[in-house]
């Protein structure tokens, strides 16, 4: 893995490459949901989902709005907890330490250490580039300046932006482009080393080129984190993800590799989505 | 044309909109230029009135019987201390405040309570503020009738303001900007004291600095815990030479104010003194809107700054 990221794009095996890494998916697990529901007050919004999240893999989360897609992903970190009036039941079991991520015995500020989240709308603090992407790793207690500069600089190179910023470090993260400011999440996320990176519909706020970019880099970061993404548009999930599960009222109506399901899925619902006959 | 009305018909019914657009303009232009024409006016009469008196020796002269050698001195240096107090003491307990209601407290009916009474505190005539400070700082805790008692009953006044204040520039934080804090793992009060108090710190200090130029003109709530109108001296200065070069005195110092000189020369038979309040009002006048000034500054500041 000591190749640079250009050589890996231009590399004509890298498609071999990913076929023989759907195969290894089958027996490492990252994660494993199991028996999920998840309400808000009284309002069902997930309803017995069960799903298992391949290692240093890419699996796509789509389905028509308000699927539940979205609450499924924020389950991961937690995020629901910020809300009053919210409620898991069953598990998502985090491997290889078996801590069940939405157990009430489990501190939720734990959970979000360990699982890096991008949102939908770029959102760096209003501080400097440096500062934004090293926010996390203050918070963890590094004080460091040559150690943070070291992570700094690692995350931002992991998130191909490090060219377009190394000169701007100590610019406002709020002069940079959309994309950029994207990307610069991604960093933000990166610095951490988190486990599992969720991605809540990254581009839906971005241009066709910056998507690109950002698609591109999810394609080169599989090969380290495991990565799980809510997407609308589902040629984005065609192209970026290996694994792809359908979602439809709550409810999971099928998982499988992202090649067979859209080519030849095996439930009707979910050749409707994909052919467009609805959502 | 296949239209449901011919395009003469639409240009006509068009312009006939458009011209209300112009009204409007029109209207409203003229209603804000009579508000501040008014002000701008009383402004000029105020200086005019006071012109004859305006110079150094007014502001540097403590006052006088004599309306010619009178000056502001004692209540402009009172007036800055007790602002001072005021500052010191609402800022840290409104913001405060302002952070627990919006950021800790839970949704339920006790803090529905307290959010109502905030608000209707704001609304509690000064004089009412006067009267319990009489009763509190004054008498019960012996303050006595000094700087510390005017302090502390203007902070009380201004507080319901800085809250509120304190409250709505929470609440114009971005939710994304706190979910990807909390996202990194950062625990509430990280939240709070690392982004979401930092980017608002813009319209904290301008709902501070408004509050401030509520309390700098208020009288009743003075003159009942006993501000004097004649006061020829000065307490100790607060900065000394010798350790530990504080000096605390001036708070609890007998005080007069702004607004008590001013009063105080009006109510006087005397045409002179007339010119000398109207001095001191305009002087007043000018410190309130520097503080304005200062507070729209702040805000363009930030906002250069921050701009979500």
């Amino acid at each position: 893995m000591n190749t640079t990221l250009a050589e890996k794009a231009a590399t004509p095996t890298f498609s071999i490459v990913m076929e023989e890494r759907k195969v290894a998916a089958a027996s490492s697990a990252k994660a494993v949901a199991a028996k999920l529901d998840f309400w808000y007050g009284t309002n069902q919004a997930l309803k017995n989902i069960n799903l298992n999240i391949a290692e240093n893999h890419v699996t796509a989360l789509i389905g028509p709005s308000g699927c539940g897609k979205s609450t499924f992903l924020r389950c991961f970190n937690r995020m629901h907890d910020l809300q009053a009036d919210t409620k898991y039941s069953g598990s998502i079991m985090l491997h290889p330490e078996n801590i069940n991520l939405v157990g009430k015995e489990v501190d939720p500020i734990e959970v979000r250490m360990r699982i890096g989240m991008v949102f939908q709308k770029p959102n760096p603090f209003p501080k400097t580039v440096f500062e934004n992407v090293a926010y996390g790793l203050r918070l963890r207690g590094f004080s460091s300046r040559t150690e943070l500069a070291e992570r700094v600089e690692k995350a931002l190179r992991a998130a191909a932006i490090w060219d377009e910023v190394k000169d701007r470090l100590n610019d406002s993260a709020l002069a940079l482009s959309g994309g950029q400011m994207q990307r610069l999440c991604i960093a933000r996320a990166l610095a951490t080393e988190p486990e599992i990176l969720l991605f809540d519909e990254p581009t839906s706020a971005l241009d066709p080129i910056a998507t690109a970019k950002i698609e591109e880099l999810i394609t080169e970061l599989r090969q380290r984190v495991t990565i799980l993404i809510v997407t609308h548009n589902m040629q984005q999930a065609a192209r970026v993800s290996d694994f792809t599960a359908f979602m439809y009222l709550g409810e999971l109506v099928e998982v499988d590799a992202t090649s067979k399901i859209f080519t030849n899925p095996s439930k009707k619902a979910t050749e409707d989505y994909i052919t467009g006959r609805y959502g | 044309m296949s239209a449901v009305m011919t395009i003469e018909e639409l240009r006509r019914g068009l312009s006939r909109r458009k011209n209300f657009d112009k009204l409007f303009v029109v209207v409203g232009l003229l209603i804000m230029m009579s508000c501040l024409g008014l002000l701008a006016l009383l402004f000029l009469d105020l200086v005019r009135d006071g012109a004859s008196r305006f110079g150094w020796d007014f502001l540097t002269q403590f006052p006088s019987r004599k309306a010619e050698r009178a000056g502001i001195l004692s209540a402009f240096v009172g007036t800055w201390m007790i602002m001072l107090v005021t500052a010191v003491v609402s800022l840290p307990v409104g913001v405060a405040a302002g952070i627990y209601l919006e950021e800790y407290a839970p949704k339920n009916w006790f803090t529905g309570i307290i959010e109502i009474n905030v608000t209707n505190l704001a609304g509690v005539p000064s004089i009412v503020y006067g009267l319990l400070a009489l009763g509190l700082f004054v008498y019960q805790f012996g303050f006595g009738q000094s700087v510390l008692s005017a302090g502390l009953t203007l902070a009380l006044l201004i507080l319901p303001i800085i809250i509120v204040g304190t409250r709505e520039s929470l609440r114009a934080v971005p939710k994304a900007i706190r979910e990807a804090a909390y996202g990194l793992g950062a625990t509430r009060w990280e939240v709070t004291k690392d982004h979401v108090l930092p980017y608002s710190t813009g319209g904290i200090l301008t709902g501070l600095i408004l509050g401030l130029s509520r309390a700098i003109g208020e009288t009743a709530p003075i003159i009942t815990i006993g501000a004097l109108s004649f006061i020829a001296f000065l307490p100790g200065s607060p900065v000394t030479g010798e350790f530990p070069f504080l000096n605390w005195d001036w708070l609890w110092s007998e005080f007069t104010a702004m607004p008590i000189q001013i009063f105080n020369w009006v109510s006087r038979p005397d045409q002179a003194f007339q010119q000398n309040a109207a001095a001191a009002a305009a002087i007043l006048l000018g410190m309130t809107l520097a503080m304005n000034a200062i507070a729209i500054y702040i805000r363009y500041r930030f906002r250069k700054k921050i701009n979500w």
